[in-house]
């Protein structure tokens, strides 16, 4: 596809479905009791169904590189903050008081 | 590529005199467009590090929180709203190809979503209020998680109480601590929709004066950029929710 190409209503879709399919996924999944598995489960879906949301409907699939880039930027910044500020807080009962 | 720019591209009454092409200046809009959008995912950031942590400080009271919103409104939420991110994209679609009717008849149906989905949010706010669950005492009726809400009904907004119908053997005093902390999981909850809702009510606002000026037949093939704009930012606020409704809603549902 074409740079500048953007989707059919087709592959919109099939976008939508996937996202109803994640929606009901995730929402079954938080009733089995999976333990530590239950919020890795529950965030790999949202990530999966942001992903999708980010490609297609947002049509970064079909832009540019400097856009591409620029974005995963962003999002490379914002796992810099969450994991800095977690590693910090998770570790801090590590050391002797 | 300069032959193809003496064309009616360059005659085209949206086109800025800074740019050479309509494409051009679509995708410096665009740029601009993720740029201001990349600052709103580390506003947002900035709120989901703050969840996280406390989270994991005040796990019981988290799951005790979450387990007292409805994660029926909450799912049916989701589904709304991911509605009317794919009506969004088609409108951006029809407005690409032209279709004017199709544009106007997809941006009214993405405006329907949204309010409903503001609908259900107000009504999801005003059980909390009814159940004493407003952080702080200057809205509501004061925070109250632990009994004596409401004069009639003891069972309303007990969250300490519910805590001890699923776990008879955690004792009352531990109860009404657990139940004092979930405080803090509703200053998040509201912080973090509310913040959310209000990018909602700027979207909609957004999307009444596309629909204006999609009704007047402003967009075709050569100049859709505004539709295309409003659909990245309605896709954000929809991205924002995909996150939101696991994390508040979703937290710990098996552990009852």
């Amino acid at each position: 596809m074409s740079e500048h190409g953007h989707p059919t209503p087709k592959l919109y879709a099939i976008i939508l479905a996937c996202l109803v399919v994640g929606t009901v996924l995730t929402y079954r999944a938080a009733f089995w009791d999976m333990g530590i598995f239950n919020p890795v489960v529950a965030l790999t879906i949202a990530c999966t169904k942001a992903t999708l949301v980010i490609l297609f409907f947002m049509h970064v699939r079909y832009s540019s590189k400097l856009t591409k880039i620029t974005i995963s930027a962003g999002f490379f910044w914002l796992l810099i903050m969450i994991t800095m500020s977690l590693s910090d807080y998770l570790t801090r009962t590590f050391l002797p008081q | 590529m300069s032959t193809s720019q003496t064309t009616t591209t360059e005659h085209h009454p949206a086109l800025a005199q800074q740019f050479d092409s309509m494409e051009q200046q679509q995708d410096a809009s665009t740029f601009g467009m993720w740029v201001f959008l990349l600052t709103e995912i580390m506003m947002f950031g900035g709120l989901f590090t703050a969840y996280l942590i406390y989270r994991i400080k005040y796990y019981d009271a988290f799951v005790a929180g979450s387990t007292s919103i409805s994660v029926g409104w909450g799912f049916t939420n989701t589904l709304v709203l991911i509605g009317s991110s794919f009506t969004m994209a088609m409108a951006v679609w029809a407005a690409q190809k032209g279709f004017r009717k199709a544009q106007v008849w997809f941006l009214i149906g993405t405006m329907v979503l949204g309010a409903a989905f503001l609908g259900v949010k107000a009504k999801e706010y005003h059980d909390k209020w009814d159940e004493c669950h407003i952080p702080g005492h200057i809205i509501g009726k004061g925070f109250n998680a632990w009994g004596g809400c409401s004069a009639t009904d003891p069972k309303l907004g007990n969250i300490a109480d519910e805590i001890r119908e699923r776990d008879p053997k955690v004792p009352k005093v531990s109860a009404v601590q657990t139940a004092k902390q979930t405080e803090i999981f509703f200053s998040f909850y509201f912080a973090m929709t509310g913040l959310h809702a209000f990018h909602m009510v700027i979207g909609f606002g957004l999307l009444s004066w596309l629909l204006w000026r999609a009704y007047k037949g402003e967009f075709g093939p050569q100049y859709y950029t505004p539709v295309e704009l409003g659909g990245l930012y309605w896709h954000f606020v929809d991205i924002v929710w995909i996150y939101l409704f696991p994390l508040l809603y979703l937290i710990s549902r098996t552990r009852t």
